[in-house]
């Protein structure tokens, strides 16, 4: 492999990554703000206990969040040198405002957070989480619109002194119609995230403690005197009695898992309207993006929407569509049956006579743009089961008892985090071979304001990235196995017992009277 | 002065900023292993170190996350040159960062000896190798790179391996350690606090001696003349800092430290200007501020935005420090709520 290749791989394997932390802070922070309101404002104690049970998971994941995101911020630097030469004018103003607005934001009021719980007036330590729910969302809006305009370069001209891009028209630049529609997407992706994670881990404890409950009863109906439950993992729980666990069933694991079942339904209508939405600038935008999605090798008018085929490679020629929804692929690109659209062959010859590169592949991979967009579209499919059986098993008042069905839930974890990830891997991959992509539509000069991949690259040899490569993936892959370690643990630990989370607050006494800290690392 | 001179000041600032805060940071893991070796309460001792930048220490570092994109929209070509030739120090400063963020936040997680060593191991690995390798970098940063007509790296990994860089990373490697060590006796009570002071004094000889060497060879050998200015100001502030620990002048000693951490700064983007990174193949190969920074629309704009938000900024993360300005002691670590380990 040489050094592009390279540098790609290490590109995306830590974007891939730090895209697998990020949506569930994302989502999880506005879900845990709304907790602590609800517990803020009812006085529910059952509120309070779900707010530091998932505010441990959070931080959790926080940790290894922050920890992936510092290096992105310096490896355009670093592997893409002459690609940050050339965007520097316009990629570095978002970057640099999101430090400015969303990381001070967050990282400042989560230690507010963490260790204010006794020293803050409630009032302020609930500003406190809601603060970092709008930060990591602020962070998200100026990452998305730098990503966007590498999709679709606006608000520039060609500065022919510098041989680059010059800004003309910062407000073009973030509010670029793809950043719009990129950003709901991307934020109702990370709200479905955190609320199957929610809903998730709500139904099977409920169930868990429904079942716990029945064994201890039909143990002490038994009269014997054994080891009450045997998959007692979490110590805080062994004393509960068959009435306790029963009403933690029903006053704090239901509610909780109603709220994150209901966000996902919510969350999973927003992402079929925002992907909509993004579709058809898609396809008027990045045409080779979405013929390539679609394997539409040859221009068609009223395309099908191909739901399976099998190609050996990755390529043309032998492409065999097995199932076809006619129509249907015209209809998403701009919600007419017969629309003509152009396939990939065609927007190759075309690509190749502007820029006078006969040589030059315009097309993506066509075997990653296409599986990885039926894959991003049936792993979501993943948390609209759990969240209609969720919501239909916990209808007018039932809990969920069905051990089945709480290991089902945990099983469906995973699923959005695969989505996201399937999403931003056809994003970006789709956007090869370029790291500019040339904007037609607006006629912004794309012959100049645009950049090959390979172009964009530091100058350095395979061997130097290499290092950086294997030695960031062993880090980040031992650092994943410990995060998912952790999580695990404190997912089976529970929330602490009731008694254990009433603490007074506001008492700011400043004397050095040796009162205990209410959290310490 | 121009937009792109305010905007060479505003990295400066920044770069300034993430030293004095992250400094302490810093010096708090250097010393982890030292103030809490040998009692039988050593881990309580670590916690307490620990604790004193708890809240604080992550907002603390994202003084250099935007000091970075700062560098990236004000200096694209800066920003570009710099980072692709300092690759692999750059490297090992994340990957130092990195264990450390999680060693801090994960270590109280699992309550089990051989969990915390580990979690202490990742702390002190990433609080040494930045502090060491910042110096190298600001050094050879003055000193300037082989840079090619076209701003490209022509040296290697040992280019950046000379005395004076060496010499550079020494210095900021004991001005943060004496910074740490002067934090924490402002911030504890009791046997740490008297630690911490005796710690402080000796680092803090040990720094005005190093420190001293190279303010002066940065002088000799790059100083502009106004630059004697911050250089005599950061030398005084050294001394400053070894009497004000000798008498245990707490306040006084975290302040000299940090008026010789900005005498320092000032000195080295002062002997740097007006090049960003000169080059030693050719001086008309030199980065400059004129040739590496972006079109003045873009300074506008980032101007307007910074003008506006930085004042907020300082202003919540003040109240943060004033939030927790209360000293910490042994007796106030609670006891720790980890889950056990898996180990029977």
């Amino acid at each position: 492999m040489d050094v592009v290749d390279v540098s790609r791989w290490q590109f995306g394997i830590t974007t891939v990554y730090h895209f697998i932390l990020v949506p569930l802070t994302i989502g999880l922070a506005p879900m845990i703000a709304v907790m602590q309101t609800v517990w803020y404002v009812t006085g529910n104690e059952q509120w309070l206990r779900a707010t530091k049970f998932f505010g441990k998971l959070f931080l959790i994941n926080f940790a290894l969040g922050v920890a992936t995101g510092i290096v992105q911020e310096f490896q355009f630097g670093m592997n893409w040198s002459e690609y940050s030469r050339f965007v520097a004018d316009v990629f570095g103003a978002p970057l640099a405002l999101e430090g400015l607005v969303a990381f001070f934001l967050e990282s400042t009021f989560i230690g507010l957070w963490i260790f204010g719980w006794d020293r803050l007036p409630k009032r302020l330590h609930l500003a406190a989480i809601w603060l970092v729910a709008i930060g990591v969302n602020a962070s998200a809006y100026f990452i998305v619109a730098a990503n966007s305009w590498m999709q679709h370069p606006v608000g520039v001209h060609w500065d022919p002194v510098r041989g680059r891009p010059a800004m003309d028209d910062f407000w073009a630049v973030i509010t670029n119609n793809t950043t719009l529609a990129a950003f709901p997407h991307v934020i109702a992706g990370a709200l479905l995230t955190a609320s199957t994670f929610v809903a998730g881990i709500g139904c099977w404890w409920m169930a868990r403690n429904m079942w716990r409950a029945k064994r201890l009863e039909d143990a002490a109906d038994a009269a014997i005197d054994a080891e009450p439950v045997p998959d007692a993992v979490s110590p805080s729980h062994v004393d509960a009695t068959p009435e306790q666990l029963r009403d933690d069933a029903h006053t704090l694991w239901r509610p909780v898992a109603r709220f994150g079942l209901w966000l996902t339904v919510v969350a999973g209508v927003a992402l079929f309207i925002t992907g909509d939405f993004q579709a058809q600038i898609m396809f008027k935008q990045q045409p080779m993006k979405m013929a390539a999605a679609e394997s539409l090798c040859e221009s068609e008018t009223g395309a099908g929407f191909s739901v399976l085929s099998i190609g050996r490679q990755n390529n043309c020629d032998n492409i065999d569509h097995v199932i076809t929804a006619p129509g249907m692929l015209s209809f998403l690109a701009d919600h007419r049956f017969d629309t003509r659209l152009q396939g990939v062959k065609e927007l190759q010859a075309q690509y190749a006579k502007e820029f006078n590169k006969p040589e030059q592949n315009f097309a993506p991979n066509l075997f990653v743009t296409y599986w990885s967009f039926r894959a991003m579209i049936t792993w979501a499919v993943g948390s609209a089961l759990l969240a209609f059986a969720g919501l239909w098993f916990t209808r007018r008042k039932q809990v969920i008892s069905s051990r089945r069905f709480g290991l089902f839930a945990l099983w469906m974890l995973p699923a959005p985090f695969l989505a996201n990830s399937s999403g931003w891997i056809f994003t970006e991959m789709g956007r090869q071979p370029w790291v500019v992509a040339p904007n037609w539509v607006d006629n912004l000069d794309p012959l100049r304001i645009s950049m090959f991949v390979h172009n964009g690259v530091s100058r350095h040899t395979a061997g130097t990235v290499w290092v950086s490569l294997i030695t960031l993936t062993l880090l980040y892959g031992i650092l994943g196995l410990i995060w998912f370690g952790l999580q695990r643990r404190y997912v089976i630990e529970g929330p602490s017992a009731r008694s254990d989370v009433a603490s007074s607050s506001g008492d700011d006494a400043d004397t050095d009277a040796p009162e205990q800290l209410s959290f310490a690392y | 002065m121009g937009l792109p001179e305010f905007w060479f000041v505003v990295i400066a600032v920044l770069f300034g900023g993430y030293f004095v805060l992250e400094g302490f940071d810093f010096g708090v893991g250097m010393l982890m292993p030292f103030i809490g070796r040998g009692h039988e309460s050593g881990d309580t001792r670590r916690r307490v170190l620990l604790n004193t930048i708890g809240p604080v220490w992550d907002a603390n570092e994202v003084w250099l996350l935007t000091a970075g994109g700062a560098m990236f929209a004000a200096f694209g070509g800066w920003y570009a040159t710099l980072f692709s030739a300092m690759y692999f120090p750059l490297l090992l400063i994340l990957v130092g960062l990195i264990v450390r963020v999680v060693s801090i936040e994960w270590r109280g997680k699992i309550n089990d000896p051989r969990w915390r060593m580990w979690c202490d191991v990742g702390i002190g690995l990433g609080s040494w190798i930045p502090a060491l390798l910042w110096g190298v970098a600001f050094a050879n940063v003055v000193r300037g790179l082989p840079i090619d007509a076209e701003h490209q790296f022509t040296g290697s990994f040992f280019t950046l391996l000379n005395p004076y860089a060496l010499l550079g990373g020494l210095t900021t490697l004991l001005v943060f350690a004496t910074h740490g060590a002067v934090f924490l006796a402002l911030k504890t009570t009791g046997v740490i606090r008297d630690d911490a002071a005796r710690y402080a004094v000796r680092l803090s000889m040990a720094m005005l001696v190093v420190a001293g060497v190279f303010l002066l060879w940065t002088q000799l050998a790059y100083g502009k003349d106004w630059t004697w200015g911050p250089v005599v100001i950061a030398a005084l502030a050294a001394v400053g800092a070894v009497a004000a620990t000798l008498r245990r002048a707490e306040g006084l000693a975290f302040a000299a430290t940090t008026i010789a951490i900005i005498g320092t700064v000032i000195t080295l983007f002062g002997s740097l200007y007006p090049n960003v990174l000169p080059s030693t193949t050719n001086p008309a190969y030199n980065l400059t501020v004129e040739n590496t920074s972006s079109s003045h629309y873009t300074l506008t704009i980032m101007t307007w935005a910074a003008c506006f938000i930085t004042p907020v900024v300082i202003a919540y993360q003040g109240w943060s420090y004033w939030v927790f300005r209360q000293r910490i002691s042994i007796e106030q670590i609670p006891p720790s709520i980890g889950l056990p380990s898996l180990r029977a």
